[in-house]
């Protein structure tokens, strides 16, 4: 367990120090939300309808962006290799890294994310509602995206593997992190439901996504 | 304690590399794998480690502990450091001491290992600004952060000088006094006692096409 918390304590270490995946990721969400109205024009009925949706795509690209990094330098400089010899599982590994990957990207990208719905004139009484299902939908995006980022380790500018592997994974989470918020402003006893399918869909990658993540690390490794 | 190695066959991209392969080591001796390039020294050393499943064949450590893994027995120094730039060297080899050897006493085994490799001065530096050869003795110095029985060193002395591949064969004589085993792959002298050299070319059982 100590292995495991020095594992986390060293990874986000790393991701302050290094601090341009999360940059990135960040300044993406951004850029993608500001262009849209301008894309769109300036009608604010539109905006605040398409608003969550635009603010839930645009929080996967940009945290799609980060995923090539949980794998990526600990296999270039060998740690990878270490870790391995270690008493710790690679399943723990997996999970390890991708817990700090949350931490470290999907809980600042849940928490830009009110900021740039002003943005997009979403609906005030939805605020609460898209800071709850972010941050209990990100963790999906953190533990699916390992598996892509494990799978696609080796290969050379894997960015766009990596979108198709992952993307078609977050569909459910998309779906019913929309769902939630959408029933939030409209008919809130629906709220409930689809928030818990969401956290339900969390929880299972958390317990899925390490596992896969490793059996592809292992393949790796060879 | 000994490791043997019984049978082992390796297959690497549907090509074999070693076929039938059997070897002992036993304690307080050092097995310098010899021969030519893509003779097999690495794909073997990694086989040890658990990274490269053979395709038959077994390898175990007798008198080692039964309920973990051979490579949870084995130091592991690779042709990369496992060195992250971003972070000091103290703060690298601390990683590996606890993450290896567990949190007791780490800073006390930091300290010697640091000291051990000359690299005690460098501590509180970052490791992006090190040298190679700087790079190369934090990386080594995981060998003395947790005590583990088998080494495993591919090409260890890499970017090494003649006075730190001294510093590395006292570390490696040290250890096998101790009744440790390594187990390592070189083309050059390495300078460890009681060492025997291991051809992997003659013994891997595959005729050279």
């Amino acid at each position: 367990m100590s292995d495991l918390m020095n594992l986390i304590g060293r990874d986000l270490r790393l991701a302050v120090r290094e601090g341009g995946a999360l940059g990135t990721a960040l300044g993406f969400f951004l850029v993608v939300v500001a262009m849209l109205p301008l894309g769109l024009g300036p009608d604010l009925n539109l905006l605040s309808r398409i608003a969550a949706g635009i603010l839930w795509i645009a929080l996967l690209l940009a945290a799609l962006l980060s995923l090539p990094r949980v794998f990526e330098s600990d296999h270039e400089d060998g740690s990878l290799e270490v870790l391995a010899t270690g008493g710790l599982p690679l399943e723990l590994v997996a999970a390890g890294k991708s817990l700090a990957h949350w931490i470290s990207t999907g809980i600042p990208l849940a928490l830009l994310a009110p900021v740039l719905g002003i943005l997009l004139n979403l609906d005030l009484a939805a605020y609460p509602a898209l800071i709850a299902t972010m941050l209990a939908g990100t963790p999906a995006v953190s533990f699916l995206g390992a598996i892509g980022a494990a799978l696609t380790l080796k290969t050379r500018r894997g960015g766009l593997l990596l979108a198709l592997l992952v993307l078609p994974l977050y569909i459910p989470t998309l779906i019913f992190g929309i769902s939630a918020m959408s029933a939030a402003t409209m008919s809130p006893g629906a709220f409930g439901p689809s928030f818990a399918i969401l956290a339900a869909i969390s929880l299972a990658s958390v317990v899925v996504g390490p596992i896969a993540a490793a059996a592809a690390l292992r393949i790796q490794l060879q | 304690m000994r490791l043997i190695a019984e049978n082992l066959t390796v297959e690497r991209g549907g090509r074999t590399i070693l076929s039938g392969l059997s070897f002992l080591a036993g304690a307080g001796e050092a097995v310098v794998l010899v021969g030519p390039n893509g003779a097999g020294k690495t794909t073997l050393l990694r086989t040890i480690a658990g990274f490269i499943r053979p395709v038959s064949g077994s390898i175990r450590l007798e008198g080692g502990q039964t309920d973990t893994t051979v490579a949870e027995q084995a130091h592991f120094i690779g042709h990369a450091n496992a060195i992250k730039a971003h972070l000091t060297v103290r703060e690298n080899v601390r990683f590996w001491a606890t993450y290896l050897g567990g949190p007791r006493e780490a800073e006390a085994r930091v300290d010697l290992a640091l000291q051990h490799f000359a690299i005690s001065g460098l501590g509180e530096f970052p490791a992006a600004y090190l040298s190679a050869g700087q790079k190369r003795r934090a990386g080594l110095a995981r060998l003395l952060v947790a005590v583990r029985p088998l080494w495993l060193l591919d090409e260890p002395t890499v970017s090494l000088d003649a006075a730190s591949t001294k510093v590395l064969g006292a570390a490696v004589n040290a250890h096998l006094e101790g009744g440790g085993l390594v187990i390592a792959a070189s083309h050059l002298p390495l300078g460890f006692a009681r060492s025997r050299e291991f051809d992997v070319a003659a013994a891997r059982g595959i005729v050279p096409a």
